[in-house]
């Protein structure tokens, strides 16, 4: 697979390591009310589509950012790359 | 009809015109006791077990192709019994034993061979986390045996002892272990189940679950609807788009895991090898073929095919260890989807849905559970509690944290 890094251009998959669903990005707030319930979500509950799936990728043997990968888990086609933290900002994260 | 030498000298004297079809081909009825989903070797040990042991002859295997085309038919055949945790070795033990004896159980030839399995090491460190795991094994009823790189040396003499960067100090030894030819796995129990009654439904999709008010009435199929007193899940690898037909979301990621064959070679390697330094794993089909595989690929994935950095990678572990195999040509590849689970141990559990079993999780250690699999499922479903070596297994333990990680690297699948 090659990656098409938003900075780079098209990287070798094999330079990146892999972590998951890009939900990961969302981690619950420990102080809620419900935070056991939703940290055991957040930490062992996966969606695991048979399609279009949202994960990450770290650029490990490159520029180490991390990516967000669009990529349909039938086919290994890749539809869109972004950076992690454009992604992570536009859901509202500090960074 | 049973098979024996007998048989076999009757029909070759009257043309070989007595062998029938070894199990029928049934259109679904409109309701059974209970609606096993997945014809792959799990579920159909579970109509073995659930017909033969607990006496429920009203049972179905609905599958969405043909029986055996999934996992079962795509795994490296290596059958063992060398884990460590409490949660783990008896019932991985519980399994050798029902393989020793699955032919007789059958009466059907999988070709059962007990020829061994070698772990090796490679650091002072491994050897004493080898002679930890042989020690649990042992407590555990199962065998074990610790070798130093003399002993290995003389019975895998074209090992690379002196590696530089990995020199071979010895390895654990499992001398129960071996391999089965996976396809007749799959065949003997279907066959068994069959002659105990079991209806198996091949090109039959579950398409849903009918759930009503909190309880599972039957399944959706593509050949209509079949009603079920319980329905048990056996299709690991979809297990996550099967349970999310009843809206669960599960601890479990699909990953591709790649299995490699060569060409045929003269006998070669007496057991199942593995590499301590790298993952690789290798052993010697009857046919001669060298069987060999490594790491899952490492991403989510329900495409039956990997990349060729793992291709790679495994082949580098091949050529460390056994430099022989250099010019051994490789003949066939292939991928078979993975249910990763979170802590890398299986689950067969009731679900928060009444009537509905869930068998899944098995990441890539599978095939050496089916026997012990189909048994603890079929106790499951039969009695409504869980068979004694399979209490740990629990759907919900990683909210309760039981979790059962061999490999103690946490809630991340693709390092199982």
């Amino acid at each position: 697979m090659i990656i098409n890094h938003p900075l780079l251009g098209p990287r070798d998959a094999s330079e990146f390591t892999y972590l998951g669903d890009a939900s990961l990005i969302d981690r619950p707030d420990w102080q809620d009310e419900n935070a056991a319930e939703a940290y055991y979500e957040y930490g062992y509950l996966r969606d695991n589509p048979a399609g279009e799936h949202q994960e990450l990728w770290y650029h490990e043997a490159g520029d180490r950012s991390w990516l967000v990968v669009t990529r349909n888990t039938l086919t290994h086609e890749i539809s869109k790359v972004e950076m992690a933290r454009d992604v992570a900002r536009a859901r509202g994260r500090s960074k | 009809m049973r098979y024996s030498g007998f048989r076999v000298i009757k029909e070759a004297l009257t043309g070989h015109k007595g062998w029938k079809p070894v199990w029928r081909e049934p259109e679904p009825k409109a309701h059974y006791d209970i609606v096993v989903i997945g014809g792959g070797g799990h579920g159909l040990a579970t109509a073995h077990y659930l017909s033969k042991v607990y006496g429920h002859r009203n049972v179905a295997v609905v599958e969405k192709g043909w029986i055996g085309g999934g996992n079962v038919g795509r795994n490296t055949t290596i059958v063992r019994s060398n884990y460590m945790l409490d949660g783990n070795e008896p019932f991985y033990e519980f399994s050798m034993k029902l393989w020793e004896g699955l032919e007789q159980d059958l009466n059907y030839n999988a070709m059962m061979s007990q020829r061994g399995i070698i772990n090796l090491f490679h650091t002072d460190g491994q050897r004493d986390a080898y002679t930890r795991r042989g020690n649990a094994m042992i407590l555990n009823g199962a065998d074990a045996e610790l070798l130093d790189a003399d002993q290995v040396r003389k019975e895998h003499p074209y090992l690379n002892f002196d590696d530089a960067r990995f020199p071979i100090k010895g390895g654990l030894v499992q001398r129960r272990a071996g391999t089965a030819r996976h396809d007749a796995v799959a065949w003997g129990f279907a066959r068994s189940a069959d002659l105990h009654g079991v209806d198996i439904i091949q090109n039959c999709e579950v398409t849903g679950l009918r759930i009503e008010n909190g309880k599972c009435l039957g399944v959706e199929t593509t050949k209509g609807f079949i009603g079920a007193n319980k329905v048990g899940c056996a299709v690991a690898g979809s297990s996550s788009r099967v349970m999310g037909m009843a809206g669960m979301r599960l601890p479990i990621e699909s990953h591709v895991l790649q299995a490699f064959v060569s060409e045929g070679l003269k006998p070669v390697l007496p057991s199942v090898i593995t590499f301590g330094a790298g993952h690789f794993y290798v052993s010697q089909s009857d046919k001669g073929g060298l069987v060999f595989g490594g790491d899952i690929d490492g991403y989510n994935t329900y495409a039956q095919r990997g990349n060729l950095p793992v291709v790679e990678d495994v082949c580098e572990g091949g050529i460390a260890l056994m430099p022989m195999i250099g010019r051994a040509r490789l003949l066939r590849m292939w991928g078979g989807v993975m249910d990763m689970s979170m802590d890398g141990s299986p689950i067969i559990d009731r679900t928060p849905v009444e009537g509905l079993y869930f068998n899944g999780g098995w990441c890539y250690g599978g095939f050496k559970a089916t026997p012990a699999s189909g048994h603890c499922f079929a106790h499951l479903l039969a009695k409504d509690e869980p068979h004694p070596v399979a209490t740990a297994y629990r759907l919900d333990r990683f909210q309760t944290g039981r979790m059962i990680d061999e490999k103690g690297v946490g809630n991340q699948p693709n390092l199982h």
